[in-house]
């Protein structure tokens, strides 16, 4: 039997549920509401929009917009849509992506194995970076580029990010593998391994969880990088956000909202996979140990 | 020949001695113990033999080679670790055969080693488990396989039975000792436990603040600890030790307990090289199972009868631990496992002053 006296706190706690909800339902439609447009504007043709306004429904589902964006668009002269810009972005995403992880999970290996005298300083000064913000180190990597030659180049932009990306990695790195055992390390010294056969055939192998997240990590961060992709980029080099830019900076026609809505969101695609099927080894990866 | 030889051997971490001249001579074939308190240097010791570390001043040489400032892969010796240390994301077979393929051994004759091995210490069905599916004792097996598979001139245990329960302690501890007697191969173990030392040793080395206090065969160093450290470290439960003053009386020399009278026990023992501590003070040393009911001493132990206050027991079931009150003192006796007596009542009880040891209190070196 069921009491009035009960059945108060229990409507106290419905009570704040839903006020919970209501307000999580309206912050939820504040962030949603710019997607949805463009989502919804990316269906719609150049003659809808011009004719109401930028809020409002497709009459049809029509993939127009996109096969422009994708492949006949112009941008800043040239009239291939944003799949070429999306290929520089994959040349400088993938080996920036794959070099800073590799030497992070050297860095790491070295700082927490085997230390040595002013390691803990070298870290220290190697974390720092991850404190630095992009805009001080704008002027130094341009003078850099500039005398390595490498000024406007997909390598230039490859070597920014790589060394950019090293203070993440390292620190992820470092921070994970202090979870091994020294023990192991002297097991393997005595077995006769050497210091890379370590980190081949011991380390590596138990580096999965922190590798995802250091991979994910510096994905997601230099494919939507902007700054310097802008400044050490020019014309066909460029990567798909710089591309982005031009496209919307179309002053010779009409701003074809659909087109820019689409192009935007093929653009946003790949680090909405990563995140979609990633997302929990990300977090797994953040707290898990070394060895169980 | 020497199996290992350690001379002169000093250790220091910036301004801390840890080691402070360590000499050890150890025959081929023996099994060696190191034992001691946390923080005597015992396992700093087994690192510098392993080559893991190196000594600030000192020789090793093993099997008459010197060694010193050679890496562990050249020493001919293998480790096995307290937390095993076991390769976690290879199977047993790789763990096994990693050191193996590190110096290019070629693959037949790698898999008739592991083959051979995995016989001998029963993990033949492990073969292709990874290290976190087995169990604690079988984990320990596959560390000392991959240790046995080297065919080293030494072998190094680095407290290896301490992460595991009372119950395959004893169980690991005497196939130690099995595999030892099998292989004939000179082994350095490194515990904090006193019965494992007892129990494995051919010579234990007690050591205590950096320095060995004592290097002799159990027997010896259970019978005629070199000094109060040691006379108070091995056995257990712990020898008692208090003082008393020395007296000649009769051309009989005993030792007397307590202050005016006291009461005095006759060692029973012709001590000429003691007549200059006639009238002073020492420090006696008696094992609990020297102190026990009257009928129960050894028809060659020398009787001397005391009688003391029951303080507490503690039925082992075995036997019966008593803490008793003689005089000022507390001290432990060892009664027959039935012997239940009350708490608080006096007792007269027969010690065994033939194994009674005497240390001198300022230097704490035995005397007799």
């Amino acid at each position: 039997m069921i009491d009035a006296r009960a059945l108060a706190p229990l409507r106290a706690a419905l009570g704040s549920r839903i006020a919970i909800y209501a307000l999580l339902l309206v912050f939820a439609l504040f962030y949603l509401t710019p997607m949805m447009v463009v989502v919804l504007n990316s269906f719609r043709s150049f003659e809808e929009i011009t004719r109401s306004s930028v809020l409002g429904f497709p009459t049809a589902l029509r993939t127009d917009n996109w096969v422009q964006a994708w492949g006949t668009y112009c941008i800043a002269g040239a009239c291939s849509g944003i799949k070429p810009y999306m290929w520089n972005s994959l040349m400088i995403v993938v080996p920036a992506t794959l070099l800073s992880t590799l030497f992070g999970a050297m860095n790491g290996y070295v700082l927490s194995l085997w230390r040595f005298r002013g390691s803990n300083i070298i870290f220290g000064v190697i974390t720092f970076g991850v404190f630095l913000p992009a805009q001080m180190k704008l002027v130094p990597w341009a003078i850099v580029l500039r005398d390595m030659g490498l000024s406007n180049s997909i390598s230039g932009l490859v070597l920014v990010h790589v060394i950019q990306g090293l203070a993440f990695t390292t620190l992820f790195c470092r921070n994970y593998y202090l979870n091994v055992p020294q023990d192991l390390i002297k097991a393997a010294k005595i077995d006769g391994a050497g210091f890379l056969q370590i980190f081949w055939r011991i380390i590596l192998p138990l580096s999965p969880p922190i590798l995802i997240v250091t991979i994910i990590w510096q994905f997601t961060g230099i494919w939507n990088e902007f700054l310097y992709g802008i400044t050490f980029s020019e014309g066909s080099q460029r990567p798909v956000t710089a591309a982005l830019m031009a496209l919307s900076a179309n002053i010779a026609q009409a701003r074809e909202y659909g087109i820019e809505s689409a192009a935007v969101l093929i653009a946003a695609l790949p680090t909405l996979l990563v995140y979609l099927l990633g997302g929990k080894y990300f977090v797994r990866g953040l707290t898990a140990g070394a060895v169980k | 020949m020497s199996a290992l030889s350690v001379k002169k051997l000093h250790v220091r971490f910036g301004s801390v001695e840890v080691l402070k001249g360590i000499d050890l001579a150890v025959e081929s074939g023996e099994f060696i113990v190191l034992v001691g308190p946390s923080g005597c240097g015992k396992s700093t010791l087994l690192s510098i033999i392993a080559g893991l570390e190196r000594a600030t001043e000192g020789q090793i040489d093993i099997g008459g080679y010197e060694v010193t400032n050679v890496p562990p892969k050249d020493r001919d010796i293998a480790m096995v670790f307290q937390t095993y240390a076991l390769y976690p994301a290879m199977s047993v077979r790789g763990n096994i055969t990693f050191g193996m393929e590190c110096r290019g051994v070629a693959r037949g004759e790698r898999d008739q080693s592991v083959d051979r091995v995995a016989k001998l210490l029963q993990i033949e069905s492990l073969l292709d488990r990874k290290p976190s599916q087995l169990s604690g004792g079988q984990r320990q097996r596959v560390a000392m396989g991959r240790a046995l598979v080297r065919n080293p001139a030494l072998f190094l245990f680095d407290e290896p039975l301490s992460n595991l329960d009372a119950k395959l302690r004893v169980e690991m501890r005497m196939e130690i000792k099995r595999l030892h007697q099998r292989l004939g191969t000179t082994m350095v173990y490194v515990t904090h436990d006193q019965v494992e030392a007892m129990t494995l040793a051919t010579r234990i080395a007690v050591m205590h603040q950096g320095r060995i206090q004592q290097f002799a065969d159990p027997q010896t160093i259970y019978d005629q600890p070199a000094n109060l450290f040691v006379a108070r470290f091995m056995g257990s439960p712990p020898m008692n030790t208090f003082g008393a003053r020395l007296q000649v009386a009769d051309g009989e020399l005993s030792a007397v307990v307590g202050t005016a009278s006291g009461v005095a026990l006759r060692l029973g023992r012709r001590v000429e090289n003691l007549q200059e501590w006639n009238g002073r003070d020492v420090m006696l040393g008696i094992r609990p199972e020297c102190i026990t009911q009257p009928d129960a001493i050894r028809p060659r132990g020398f009787e001397q009868q005391i009688d003391a206050c029951i303080e507490m027991i503690e039925p082992t079931g075995a036997e019966t631990m008593a803490l008793i009150r003689f005089g000022d003192h507390e001290l432990m006796a060892r009664l027959g496992p039935d012997a239940r007596p009350a708490v608080g009542s006096m007792v007269r009880l027969s010690v065994d002053m033939n194994k009674t040891c005497l240390f001198d209190p300022v230097s704490e070196e035995r005397i007799a």
